[in-house]
């Protein structure tokens, strides 16, 4: 049976269709779910995908963190569920405290808008377990707040249980140690700044998206036999 | 009663700041040759109701640190009255 995955919307979310697109393609069931909904229902993984949630006014995240759903995927995730925040969402990841550090503006002042390559530092995450370490991965970036930051104790303990998920090659926005995705300590809460999901068909330059997706599916098939229905 | 907050949100020491640095280089074109240490931050202001300043300021307390500063990256400083 296939996986079935909530793709979270908040208003101002815009990347969500393109998740959905690309997780149908992998052969998953996609189903959006609306920010101000109290539950996510019965699926196997969650999305919280890119875009402007709530403005990103004050900070970015710092409002979606109060919506609603925020305390359903939260236990979702403290269930083992797999969650992944792409760009703006792991935006939210940081704020909610569903992973550590924060996402500071870019060091050059600019917006980034372009491809970068990625090597896969762990595979074991949600989002890379179908991958090795070393793969370099093509991925589009773009955004303005990237720049991953955190205390050296934080960093300390993210490199000693080998949370980094994802470095950039070619660091393009000043963030520590070129960290482009991190997990949580249970590994299943996974967030980057890339966007795996506008690399899903060679037509748009890269299909590695779909390595990354993929490896979400199978820990969504992997957490379907163990999460109870709620 | 209802106190007049001011709420100053600053980027914590050693956090780098990429928008007081552009500002910082854009001065000496203008002729501020001696401007350092240039850190942007936001102005936040609001009034609440409380018993009294010790209340408002636990309040205040409060919401900065659940929703006005990101404590990985910002600190506050709260000026009521």
């Amino acid at each position: 049976m296939s996986s079935r995955v909530g793709v979270v919307v908040f208003p101002g979310s815009n990347c969500e269709h393109d998740v959905v697109e690309a997780l149908t393609g992998l052969g998953a069931q996609a189903e959006l779910l609306w920010h101000g909904d109290l539950g996510v229902g019965d699926v196997d993984a969650v999305v919280l995908p890119g875009g402007f949630a709530h403005g990103d006014y004050l900070r970015p995240g710092a409002i979606a963190r109060f919506s609603p759903i925020m305390a359903s995927i939260t236990q979702f995730a403290a269930a083992g569920g797999p969650v992944v925040g792409i760009c703006n969402g792991f935006q939210v990841l940081t704020e909610a405290g569903l992973l550590p550090g924060a996402l500071q503006k870019n060091s050059g002042s600019r917006f980034l808008c372009a491809p970068a390559e990625l090597v896969v530092a762990s595979t074991q995450s949600a989002l890379t377990c179908d991958t090795a370490v070393g793969d370099v991965l093509r991925l589009p970036i773009n955004h303005f707040e990237g720049n991953y930051t955190c205390s050296a104790e934080v960093l300390r303990e993210l490199r000693d249980e080998d949370r980094v998920v994802l470095r950039y090659v070619a660091n393009p926005n000043g963030s520590v140690d070129d960290i482009a995705g991190v997990c949580s300590a249970g590994r299943n809460v996974v967030g980057l700044m890339p966007h795996p999901e506008r690399a899903c068909d060679p037509l748009l330059g890269s299909d590695d998206g779909r390595r990354l997706l993929g490896s979400l599916l199978s820990a969504a098939g992997t957490a379907a036999g163990v999460l109870a229905p709620s | 009663m209802r106190f007049p907050v001011l709420v100053e949100v600053r980027l914590r020491p050693g956090i780098a700041d990429p928008q007081g640095a552009t500002i910082q280089r854009a001065l000496p074109a203008l002729g501020f040759d001696g401007v350092q240490e240039v850190r942007v931050g936001k102005a936040i202001r609001f009034t609440v109701e409380a018993a009294d300043e010790t209340d408002a300021r636990q309040q205040v307390d409060e919401l900065c640190q659940r929703l006005l500063a990101n404590p990985v990256i910002e600190d506050t400083a709260v000026t009521i009255g």
